[in-house]
């Protein structure tokens, strides 16, 4: 199992995580859970449509999950954000079925996207991969302080210069950017447990934000290295492990949370 | 006479502390009683626990000489500040229209006999001039006068204010004490209503029931705003000084005198 | 002339007379003004997550249906009631902590999608299933199911306009409802509960992707341009009825339509016409234009201090 070829996949894999637990967390902390889901899985239909019409998958996957993060931007300015987010998810998934309707063949390319191939990922895929992982981490170190601030207490953030809403575009874009890197190697329904599943378990856990943010791209890895290994032995789908395993950890979290609150009542009882 | 509200020796432990101890006091019809603390003197409380939303843990509270039950419309209710998203579909006049029968399950064809008793309300209150309004785009002082013509519709015998006057401006504040005391006197509405600054209500109320420390003191203004009374209630040294017909409470501790005292509009 | 003329130029001959197109515009006529007003609610409840979720997880629950040979309209069903059931109760009564909670659940069925359609492609060769399954489509509804997913989607409209008063002040204020003797909690339950059927019904009949449109666009677009719940309702209902109408119309008349000489899909027409039509909404001032944070019901402070363990 830790061949060379697999070599590739537990390196793509780990990145993946990496980024999974820590874009998962802002999206988790700035209530953006719905945005999540539509990027990566807006992102795939306009791939698997473009991949139909012969057109290169990875160009149609950077350019509509760019598109969804500028969509749920604009209208975020003047709509609740969760309509802005089914708006344009559905906009991109419109079209997305276009492309599919026009087309006249069903292929593999794009049912590798909706499930990743992360098996299969070549030695020359890794290095972008990586690449790519280094630059989001990057933007989202350079962005952090204003982004926590923005996230966490946004009438503080506003007073002192931090936009709102280009904090709330910034922050889509790196999804978009991760979006783009993640697909192709796990796939578009993974991505989205593999962001909200950890960053949810960490925030239930603890309120700390960067023992929250570690946590969740330890659940991240954990949730990935565990799927990788039973999906590699039963040849079931590693979203399926991933998605079972994050919301495992999710009620554990909770009950761990839960305990914990009730331990607390107990020793103030007494009083 | 049976009491209308009857509070026995009614105690409240959340998580572990005791935010009221042996509290107790009535309200007839048509008082008007000041429920007057700090603010976290457990006001808020007190409030949730009369209307059932909240268990005593100890003692008794009685409505007409019997606990309240969960259907009783004789209490009503306007909470402290709603939260109000901007695009809930709600007119004024639905809102107002919700008091009568919101709590029904069923679909209600529109009648004319409700038309106009929605409208009347909105006059009482003064809030006709806006009966067409989203509510989520009112001012704090408009959405107050909704949310008492919502409460008072039901025709309650006793109506439940939490901080009202919080968050409004001077003028606001006097508009919505004058409209309360009015229409308590004319529907003989008993009133109880919570705040953290008794000034502006010194006119209007017939008793007050202060919180400090988890306790109550009872009885009129001059009998309860006493250093001794409220020395003993608070667990610690408090003055009390009046200036310019202001009352103004401090309790050992209070670091920031001069806020306090613009805060109650008394200047320097 | 020119009336008839054009009328004929957008309806093609023989349209109305097919069966088939008849069948389509009953149902979805139906679908459409349930999603319409249960949608008013689901958005103005903040639950536009749950409600797409909702719909993704009971096309799984199709698909495993199918694979065990089961009705799939049961699948549907069971598996969006399920999904309900459980994002209540793990979710918490706060707003972000909802849609984390649906988050989580939906990660789960997303993962049990994955897993049916892998043993689908294991069990046979039809690869095409994933694709119908996710964007749908009208056509494929017969007449004989038609009563069924009719009466279905009539008792969730049902049950939520019985609700409609309580709901509502509900929203206003939990506490007032709470002290007038409502039942905050179950109202909640049974309010996703007819969300979840009326997902689930219009996810299998036009799709997961027009289920979230024609649940949210119109809602959306009548709560910026309507004042008043039944107002608001109906023009939901008008605004979802023309949105299903004009797209099943273009679709028909775009079957010799370039590239592919097959028809556009339904549901991108659809589509099109409910975001459309919200953004047309935009050249008039609505409610959220102004967008003061204030109006921000949950700061993400107050859910730290809320959600902070002990």
């Amino acid at each position: 199992m830790f061949s060379g070829l697999m070599m590739n996949t537990w390196i793509a894999a780990t990145v993946v995580a990496v980024i999974a637990g820590v874009v998962g967390f802002f999206a988790v902390l700035r209530g953006s859970t719905f945005a999540a889901h539509a990027i990566p899985n807006g992102a795939f239909a306009g791939a698997a449509g473009a991949d139909l019409l012969g057109l290169n998958a990875l160009v149609g996957l950077a350019v509509f999950s760019l598109a969804g993060a500028l969509g749920i931007a604009a209208l975020s300015r003047r709509s609740r954000h969760d309509v802005a987010t089914a708006l344009t998810f559905v906009m991109m998934l419109g079209v997305g079925a276009l492309f599919v309707g026009w087309s006249t063949e069903y292929a593999a390319e794009a049912y590798s996207l909706l499930f990743g191939e992360v098996f299969g990922v070549g030695t020359d895929q890794v290095l972008p991969i990586v690449a790519l992982g280094i630059v989001a981490i990057a933007a989202i170190i350079v962005m952090f302080r204003p982004l926590m601030l923005s996230s966490a207490m946004p009438e503080v953030a506003e007073a002192r210069g931090v936009s709102g809403p280009r904090m709330e575009l910034g922050f889509l874009l790196v999804m978009a950017l991760a979006t783009s890197m993640t697909v192709p190697v796990v796939g578009a329904l993974l991505m989205f447990s593999l962001m909200i599943g950890p960053a949810a378990t960490a925030r239930a856990v603890t309120a700390r934000p960067m023992l929250a943010m570690s946590l969740s791209v330890a659940i991240a890895l954990v949730t990935a290295w565990i799927g990788i290994v039973v999906s590699y032995r039963t040849n079931w789908p590693l979203g399926f492990f991933v998605g079972v395993i994050g919301a495992g950890f999710f009620l554990l979290g909770r009950g761990w949370a839960g305990v914990r609150r009730w331990l607390v009542v107990r020793a103030a009882v007494p009083a | 006479m049976a009491e209308l509200l009857q509070v026995e020796g009614a105690g409240v432990r959340l998580g572990g502390r005791q935010i009221l101890r042996d509290v107790s006091f009535g309200i007839s019809p048509g008082e008007f009683t000041g429920l007057i603390g700090p603010n976290g003197a457990g006001k808020t409380t007190l409030l949730r626990v009369i209307l059932g939303l909240q268990p005593v843990t100890s003692g008794s509270v009685l409505i007409d000489g019997s606990p309240r039950s969960a259907r009783d419309a004789s209490i009503g209710y306007v909470p402290q500040k709603l939260v109000i998203e901007p695009d809930m579909p709600l007119r004024v006049r639905d809102v107002v229209s919700l008091g009568v029968d919101g709590h029904k399950f069923g679909i209600r064809l529109p009648s004319r006999a409700r038309r106009e008793l929605v409208s009347d309300m909105l006059t009482a209150v003064g809030a006709q001039r806006y009966a067409n309004a989203r509510v989520g785009e009112l001012s704090g002082g408009e959405q107050q006068r909704v949310m008492i013509a919502h409460a008072l519709i039901s025709r309650p015998r006793l109506l439940l204010l939490d901080e009202p006057l919080a968050n409004l401006d001077i003028s606001s504040e006097q508009g919505i004490v004058s409209l309360l005391a009015r229409l308590a006197r004319a529907e003989r509405i008993a009133v109880l209503l919570s705040a953290h600054d008794m000034n502006p209500l010194l006119s209007v109320m017939d008793r007050i029931v202060y919180v400090a420390g988890g306790r109550v003191a009872v009885g009129s203004t001059d009998e309860v705003v006493q250093p001794q009374v409220l020395s003993r209630l608070y667990g610690q040294p408090v003055d009390v000084i009046r200036v310019r017909g202001r009352i103004l409470v401090v309790a050992e501790g209070d670091t920031d005198l001069a806020a306090k005292a613009a805060d109650i509009g008394v200047a320097g | 002339m020119i009336v008839s003329h054009l009328l004929r130029y957008v309806f093609e001959p023989g349209f109305f007379g097919s069966g088939e197109v008849q069948v389509a515009f009953a149902v979805g006529t139906v679908i459409a003004v349930t999603s319409a007003v249960v949608g008013v609610f689901t958005v103005t409840r903040g639950q536009s997550f749950a409600g797409h979720s909702l719909g993704d997880i009971s096309t799984t629950g199709g698909s495993g249906a199918f694979l065990l040979g089961v009705s799939q309209f049961w699948g549907y069903l069971v598996l969006g009631a399920a999904a309900a059931a459980f994002m209540e109760l793990i979710g918490v009564q706060r707003r972000r902590g909802r849609d984390v909670a649906t988050g989580v659940v939906l990660g789960a069925g997303t993962g049990l999608a994955a897993l049916f359609l892998y043993l689908d492609t294991q069990s046979s060769s039809t690869t095409g299933v994933s694709f119908t399954i996710l964007f749908g489509s009208l056509f494929a509804v017969t007449g004989s199911t038609a009563p069924a997913l009719i009466a279905s989607a009539l008792l969730a409209l049902g049950t939520v306009l019985v609700l409609a008063r309580v709901l509502m002040l509900t929203s206003l204020s939990p506490d007032i409802a709470a002290a007038r003797g409502v039942p905050v909690r179950a109202v909640g339950v049974a309010y996703l509960m007819a969300l979840a059927v009326s997902v689930a019904l219009s996810s299998m009949i036009i799709g997961a992707i027009l289920s979230t449109a024609l649940l949210i666009g119109p809602a959306a677009t009548a709560l910026r341009v309507a004042r008043g719940p039944v107002r608001t309702m109906a023009v939901a209902a008008g605004i979802g009825v023309a949105a299903i109408w004009i797209g099943i119309l273009l679709a028909y008349d775009s079957y010799y339509w370039p590239p592919a000489g097959r028809g556009w899909p339904v549901s991108f027409f659809v589509v099109t016409l409910t975001v459309g039509g919200y953004l047309i909404s935009y050249l008039r001032p609505g409610p959220r234009d102004d967008r003061s944070r204030a109006a921000e019901p949950e700061s993400p402070a107050e859910e730290e201090q809320v959600c902070s363990p002990a």
